[in-house]
């Protein structure tokens, strides 16, 4: 028999950055596994989730927020919402969480390479786009333009501030913040991010466009992308849904006959249109 | 792994005790047990203890490989956290009795727990078991296995299966580990005849007939397409009308393979357990933001029927459902597959 696959391994939280505060607080974790070789051992591509344990509390299923280019570690965002992520904000520096994984599929990073990508994000919808966009920024010649569209409701719901201080410096990467509402010193685009994205006007040429977030940004960014001119098998997303074991068997994060824990969390709109399920 | 040729024997009804005893000794041996008006699949010691007159057990001897409640791992809490896996068991144990749909059911949800990522907790105790079954010379009023082309004197998915013909057990082997079963205690067992052969397809024969109900799927890659076309057909609203969301269903189901896991912790331990769940209940599929893609009674009828005609299918190339009739012979308010299936035929897409 091999390993356990229900059985986590030891991690560290190295550190806690706080993403966003107040009800809806945003936190990433950064998280070292205890032992060595599981740390060399475990490798993952941008898009690819963890199951996450507080031991007594529970697991839940997150995407992986740092890029497989860093090594030595894995970072995870939660949004606090339900018991486990809860516990999980209350946790410290030092403290000792599971992990499992990775699991599911994941962004096709390397078909996708000499194309031009626009990254399209709302509230924590961002973190497996946060892996994607180190991803390519670490290999920026693989890949053509690249538009990072992010919104949230006020600037104090953005999540990865430092990072997009840094891609705001990038020559070859065009990143584009906005926020719903009006506030005093804030320079870049406002209004909701499906308005963002007609006003940034990416082409669809030898494009590829990927869209996190909520249900309804998505819609309506999915609706723009078709303005846009780009096709169904040109626009991808990242999908969520209860789940247990992570790994096909328990039953629930079901769309029709596809789980979303292994057969996505990536599907393409073309996908999701032959779908008939409840999402 | 099957035996080329099937090896048949006979088993004198009066020598079954004495079999049964035979194996006491290195096998768990789970059998039939009368409890008040049900029986259940329940470890014996000695053969007296189990029934043989029974239809079926109430909870399908699935349970014997998927505990209803499992614990996954054991861990100590606070500052030195330690996970104990848990010690999956090596005890061999024989399942005597069990019907040939339950055991086709075994072999319908092994992909689930084998796929991709092997589960260590069913596949233990599945491959330590061995399948002895016994024919059902006489099915109920709700049996239907011969609509998915069971039937209810199958040898195929049992490593032995055992038919009453009269004062005697026909006898057939059906694997390698069902053949070294019977090898260890072959001076009770003699070889069968072209009588006694003859004699079992008389009793399937008789058995087959008995079963009257029929569930109308002529073609299943034309059934499954069907089922596409009429996902949003108003039907499954009028079928989810009088459910009650009890999950009876589900828990006696033998393809039901959906389970919950929680943490049970005392002040420092705790344990991580896997308990069976029911796609018919909400919270099954309630996110923690509150939204449910489920949200409605029909929503999680229609995913049931779905996941056992449609969604498996289409997966796994096999319809998930066995004919064992448990669904019906405990709906308490008569929500029949047969039914429902054979209805949803002739609905408009």
């Amino acid at each position: 028999m091999k390993e356990n696959p229900y059985q986590p391994w030891l991690a560290t939280i190295d550190s806690i950055c706080d993403e966003v505060g107040g009800q809806r607080a945003i936190k990433t974790f950064r998280l070292v596994f205890q032992d060595e070789k599981v740390r060399e051992k475990f490798t993952f591509l941008p898009g690819q989730c963890v199951m996450v344990s507080l031991f007594g509390k529970g697991e839940c299923f997150f995407a992986i927020s740092s890029s497989p280019t860093q090594k030595g570690f894995i970072e995870v965002s939660v949004l606090k919402l339900g018991k486990v992520t809860s516990a999980l904000h209350e946790c410290e520096p030092g403290d000792v969480v599971g992990v499992r994984g990775p699991y599911g599929n994941h962004f096709d990073v390397s078909g996708w390479m000499g194309k031009n990508l626009v990254l399209i994000g709302g509230g924590i919808g961002q973190a497996p786009l946060r892996s994607l966009i180190k991803y390519v920024v670490d290999n920026r010649k693989q890949y053509g333009k690249l538009d990072i569209i992010y919104g949230a409701r006020t600037s104090k719901d953005l999540c990865y501030t430092k990072d997009f201080a840094e891609l705001k410096t990038c020559e070859d990467t065009n990143a584009c913040l906005s926020i719903d509402v009006k506030e005093d010193g804030w320079s870049d685009f406002v209004g909701f991010v499906p308005d963002n994205l007609m006003r940034v006007n990416p082409s669809p040429k030898n494009a590829i466009a990927v869209t996190c977030g909520p249900p309804i940004m998505i819609k309506y960014v999915i609706q723009n992308l078709g303005k846009l001119g780009f096709s169904e098998d040109q626009i991808f997303t990242t999908l969520e849904m209860r789940m247990k074991c992570g790994i096909g068997k328990c039953g629930r994060c079901n769309i029709g006959n596809l789980y979303v824990c292994k057969d996505g969390p990536v599907f393409s709109y073309k996908q999701l249109q032959n779908i008939k399920g409840e999402q | 792994m099957k035996v080329s040729t099937m090896e048949k024997y006979i088993l004198l009804k009066n020598k079954l005790p004495e079999w049964i005893n035979m194996i006491t000794p290195t096998y768990t041996i789970f059998a039939p047990v009368k409890e008040e008006d049900l029986v259940f699949f329940k470890p014996i010691t000695k053969p007296s203890e189990m029934t043989l007159a029974y239809s079926n057990a109430i909870v399908p001897p699935k349970a014997q490989m998927f505990h209803q409640t499992e614990t996954m791992f054991t861990f100590t809490q606070g500052k030195n956290i330690r996970v104990n896996p848990a010690s999956l068991p090596d005890e061999k144990i024989v399942v005597f009795g069990i019907r040939p749909c339950d055991a086709k059911s075994l072999s319908i949800i092994d992909p689930v727990f084998t796929n991709d990522f092997e589960d260590p907790y069913y596949l233990t105790k599945r491959k330590n078991a061995i399948l002895v079954g016994l024919s059902c010379n006489q099915p109920t009023v709700n049996c239907f296995c011969t609509s998915l082309n069971g039937s209810p004197a199958s040898p195929e998915h049992l490593d032995i299966l055992l038919t009453d013909i009269g004062d005697k057990y026909y006898v057939e082997l059906n694997s390698e580990k069902g053949k070294q079963l019977v090898e260890k205690t072959k001076k009770l067992f003699t070889p069968a005849t072209d009588a006694d052969s003859k004699k079992k397809k008389d009793v399937e024969k008789k058995a087959v007939d008995a079963i009257t109900r029929q569930m109308k799927i002529n073609n299943v890659d034309a059934f499954v397409k069907k089922l596409d076309t009429i996902f949003d057909a108003p039907y499954w609203k009028t079928i989810a009308m009088k459910c009650l969301g009890c999950g009876a269903c589900t828990y006696l189901c033998p393809t039901c393979h959906c389970f919950d896991i929680q943490d049970e912790t005392t002040l420092d331990k705790g344990a991580r357990i896997r308990v069976w769940d029911s796609c018919m209940r909400p919270e099954y599929t309630l996110h923690a933001s509150g939204h449910n893609p489920r949200p409605e009674r029909m929503n999680r009828v229609r995913n049931r029927v779905y996941h056992k005609y449609n969604y498996y299918p289409k997966n796994h190339q096999m319809i998930a459902c066995v004919g064992c009739g448990r669904c019906i012979d405990n709906c308490p308010v008569n929500i029949d597959i047969i039914d429902v299936i054979t209805k949803a035929g002739e609905v408009k897409p």
